[in-house]
C-alpha cells in the first residue's frame, strides 16, 4: 500500500530525513519509536503533504501511485489520514460544517454523489457513539477550548469519519493520562481493517500495549536503525534510546 | 428649505458658520490622515432639495436583502423617508417611527430636546454640512419601558439615474427602561456615484437597552461617511455592529459618550474589502463617569489592492473610576499589495482602571490551512473556512437571529466573491452593483 524508498527531506536547509526505507501493506500496523528531534514527526508531515519541508531525494508510492507531487488535500482523498499531535484550534468553524465538507471532499474525488444532510447527521452520530464522544463537542467549534485528551480523541473520531485507507498516527499519546490513552487506543483498535493500515508514531512504548503493531521501526538520525517484532518495543523500553544511539554510532 | 422646521433651521445658520470655519476635513488632521476625504468631494454631484418621486414599489426591494426577518420597515430612498407607510407611526407599546422631517414637525419638543446635542457640528466640517442641510432621515422613538420584540429595519437605498449626494440626519432616543433592536442596511440600486454623509444621534436613557446593526452595501462607485453618536446613561446596554461588504471610499466615525454610571457599551465592526475599497475606522469612547464598561472589537479582512484604516480613542476622565475599557484591532491582509493601519489611543487620567488594546495585521493561519487541507478540503476552501471564522466573532454578537444567518451568508458569498443580492430582486441589481 505505502512504499517509501529512500526518502530525504529538509527544512531550512537542514536536513531532517536521511533516506527512510519503509513499506507498509493492508492490515498491518507498524509503530515507528525514536527520540526527540529523530524525524518521527517530519516524516508524518512529509507524507501528509506539509510544505515547510523540502523533499530532497526519494520516492513514495501509495496504492502504486506517485505520492510526492500530490497537494496535501488529494493524498487526504486519496485516504491518507494524518493524526496531529497538535490539534490546531478553528474557532468559527464548528465541526459539524467542518467533517461535512471534509467527507464530500471525499466522496467529490471518489465520484460519489454529497452526502445528504440526514445520512450525514447519522453518520455524525454513530461514529460519536463508536468513539464516546460527547455530542456537545460535535457542536461545538474545531478543538477549540478542547482538554489535551477530548483533542486526541477528537482526531480519532476525525479519523472514524473519514474511514483513510492509510492512518498515520503523529504522537496520539502524548500528554494523555492512562485513562485517555486507552480510551484513543480503544477508538483506535475498532477501526482496524483487514484492508487498511497504519502508522502509529509514539516516543513511549505503553501505548503499544494498548495498540499492539505489527512491526515495530526505531527512527534514530533520520534513518531506520533498527526493525523488528513488538518485542523490540519492550527492549527499547528497558534500554533506553541511548542504547541505539550508541550503537548506531559504532 | 422653507418646509423644513424650525428645529433643524435654528441651527443651520451656526452650523454653515462652523462648515465655513473647518472646512471638508483633510489629512493634515490627525484624525483623518488614513483618508483623503475631499477628494470625494471633487465630483460633481446633484442634490435632491426635495424627495423625488420613484416611479416602482420601492418596498419589494425589501425581500431581496434579509427575507425573513419580520420587523418594522421603514425605508428611505436618497435619504427621504418613503412613503409606503404613515410619515410616522404609532406601534403597539408606543413606539413612534418614521421620518425624521415629520418628526421635526409633530413632536417638536423631542427634537429640542435631543436634536444636535450629541453631534458636536463645532468639531467636525462633515457632522457640521450634515447639520447645515439637514433635511430627512429617520426617527425613532422608544419611550420610556416600551419594547418590542420585532426589530425596526431601516433600509436606505440609494437610487438615482444622475449622481447623487445624499446627506440623512437620524435620530435614534430609547428612554429610559425601554428595549430596541434597530438593523439599518445601506444599499445602492443604480450603478451612479453616490456620495453620503450621514449623522446618526443615539440617546439611550437610563437602564434602556439598544442593539444596533448597520449593514453597508452599496456598490463601489458610492463613498459613505458615516457618523453616530452614541449617548449612553446610567446602567444603559449599547451595541452598535457595523458589518461592510461592498462600497468604494467608506468612513465611519463612531463617538460614545458613557455618561451615566454603570453603562456598559460594545462597539464592534467586521468588514470584507477587495479591489480598491478602502474602509477607514474612527471610533471615540468617551468615559466620563465611574463604573463603566465598554469593549471595542472591529476587524478587517482586505484582498487585492484594498486599503484600511483603524484609529480606536479611548479616553478615561479623571473621575472615571473603575473604568472597564478594551479594544481589539484584527487584521488579515490576503496579499502584499493590501494595506491596513491601525493605531489605538488610550488617554487614562483615572488610576483605578482597567484598560486595554491589542492590534494585529497579519495572514491566515498556516497550521491552520495545512490541518484542513490535511482533512481533503481544498486550499480554496480551506482558505474561505478560516476567513469566515475570522469574521464569526463579530457576527456572533447578532442577537436578532434571522439577520444573524443573513448577514453569515451574506458573509459568506461575499468572501467567495459571489453576487450578495438574491435572484429574485425585481430591479435586477446584480448588473449595477
Amino acid at each position: 500500500m505505502l512504499s517509501i524508498r529512500n526518502l530525504k527531506a529538509a527544512i531550512n536547509g537542514k536536513e531532517i530525513l536521511r533516506g527512510i526505507n519503509l513499506e507498509v501493506n493492508e492490515g498491518e500496523v507498524h509503530a515507528i519509536m525514536g527520540p526527540n528531534g529523530s524525524g518521527k514527526s517530519t516524516l508524518a508531515a512529509v507524507l501528509a503533504g506539509r510544505d515547510i519541508f523540502t523533499v530532497t531525494g526519494g520516492e513514495v508510492f501509495f496504492d502504486g501511485k506517485p505520492l510526492l507531487g500530490m497537494a496535501p488535500e488529494t493524498r487526504a482523498r486519496a485516504g491518507i489520514f494524518l493524526g496531529f499531535q497538535y490539534p490546531v484550534e478553528i474557532p468559527g468553524v464548528s465541526m459539524v460544517n467542518f467533517m461535512r465538507t471534509a467527507i464530500n471532499e471525499q466522496r467529490k474525488y471518489r465520484e460519489l454523489p454529497e452526502m445528504n444532510a440526514s445520512d450525514f447527521l447519522k453518520l455524525m452520530r454513530d461514529k460519536k457513539a463508536l468513539m464516546e464522544i460527547d455530542s456537545a463537542l460535535a457542536s461545538r467549534s474545531v478543538n477549540e477550548g478542547f482538554s489535551g485528551g477530548e483533542k486526541k480523541r477528537n482526531e480519532i473520531f476525525q479519523m472514524a469519519m473519514l474511514e483513510p485507507r492509510l492512518a498515520i498516527l503523529d504522537e496520539t499519546d502524548s500528554g494523555l493520562d492512562i485513562d485517555a490513552m486507552k480510551t484513543v487506543a480503544t477508538g483506535v483498535n475498532r477501526l482496524r481493517r483487514p484492508n487498511n493500515a497504519m502508522i502509529v508514531i509514539t516516543h513511549y512504548q505503553r501505548l503499544l500495549n494498548y495498540i499492539v503493531p505489527d512491526f515495530v521501526h526505531v527512527l534514530s538520525g533520520g534513518r531506520i536503525v533498527r526493525s523488528g517484532d513488538k518485542t523490540l518495543a519492550y527492549e527499547l523500553e528497558e534500554k533506553g534510546y541511548d542504547w541505539i544511539k550508541e550503537e548506531n554510532q559504532e | 428649505m422653507n418646509s423644513s422646521s424650525s428645529v433643524f433651521n435654528s441651527l443651520r445658520p451656526a452650523a454653515m458658520e462652523s462648515f465655513r470655519k473647518l472646512g471638508i476635513p483633510d489629512r493634515s488632521l490627525e484624525n483623518y490622515k488614513s483618508t483623503d476625504i475631499p477628494k470625494v468631494f471633487l465630483s460633481p454631484l446633484n442634490r435632491y432639495i426635495e424627495q423625488r418621486k420613484i416611479l416602482f414599489a420601492v418596498e419589494d426591494l425589501f425581500h431581496c436583502d434579509i427575507p425573513e426577518l419580520d420587523t418594522e420597515l421603514i425605508l428611505l430612498v436618497n435619504g427621504w423617508f418613503y412613503e409606503n407607510r404613515p410619515k410616522l407611526q404609532v406601534l403597539p407599546g408606543g413606539m413612534i417611527i418614521g421620518s425624521m422631517s415629520e418628526a421635526a414637525k409633530q413632536y417638536p419638543d423631542l427634537l429640542e430636546q435631543h436634536y444636535s446635542k450629541y453631534a458636536d457640528y463645532e468639531k467636525d466640517g462633515l457632522v457640521a454640512l450634515n447639520t447645515a442641510f439637514a433635511q430627512d432621515g429617520t426617527f425613532i422613538f422608544v419611550p420610556r419601558g416600551a419594547g418590542n420584540d420585532r426589530a425596526i429595519q431601516i433600509v436606505n437605498v440609494l437610487l438615482s439615474p444622475e449622481d447623487l449626494f445624499v446627506q440623512h440626519r437620524n435620530l435614534v432616543i430609547v428612554e429610559d427602561n425601554a428595549t430596541a433592536r434597530v438593523v439599518v442596511c445601506d444599499h445602492s440600486l443604480s450603478a451612479r456615484h453616490f456620495l453620503t454623509n450621514s449623522v446618526t444621534e443615539i440617546y439611550v436613557g437610563p437602564n434602556a437597552h439598544l442593539d444596533y446593526f448597520k449593514l453597508q452595501n452599496e456598490n463601489n462607485n458610492s463613498n459613505q461617511i458615516s457618523t453616530s453618536f452614541v449617548h449612553q446613561e446610567r446602567s444603559s446596554e449599547a451595541v452598535f455592529n457595523t458589518i461592510t461588504l461592498h462600497g468604494g471610499l467608506i468612513r465611519n466615525n463612531v463617538y460614545t459618550r458613557l455618561n451615566g454610571e454603570g453603562a456598559s457599551n460594545q462597539t464592534l465592526g467586521l468588514f470584507l474589502v477587495d479591489k480598491t475599497q478602502h474602509v477607514d475606522t474612527y471610533t471615540f469612547v468617551d468615559h466620563a463617569v465611574p463604573n463603566c464598561a465598554s469593549r471595542q472589537n472591529f476587524k478587517g479582512i482586505l484582498d487585492d489592492q484594498a486599503t484600511g484604516a483603524f484609529n480606536g480613542r479611548i479616553l478615561v476622565r479623571p473621575q472615571a473610576q473603575k473604568t472597564q475599557a478594551y479594544q481589539v484591532n484584527n487584521n488579515i491582509l490576503l496579499t502584499n499589495d493590501a494595506k491596513m493601519s491601525t493605531k489605538p489611543q488610550l488617554e487614562i487620567y483615572a488610576d483605578d482602571v482597567k484598560c486595554s488594546h491589542g492590534a494585529t495585521v497579519g495572514q491566515l493561519d498556516q497550521n491552520a490551512i495545512f490541518y484542513l487541507q490535511s482533512r481533503g478540503i481544498s486550499i480554496r476552501e480551506a482558505r474561505l473556512l478560516l476567513m469566515y471564522a475570522f469574521g464569526h466573532e463579530i457576527l456572533s454578537k447578532i442577537t436578532v437571529d434571522p439577520l444573524r444567518e443573513r448577514l453569515a451568508d451574506l458573509v459568506d458569498k461575499r468572501l467567495r466573491g459571489e453576487l450578495t443580492r438574491c435572484n429574485s430582486c425585481p430591479l435586477h441589481c446584480q448588473e449595477t452593483c
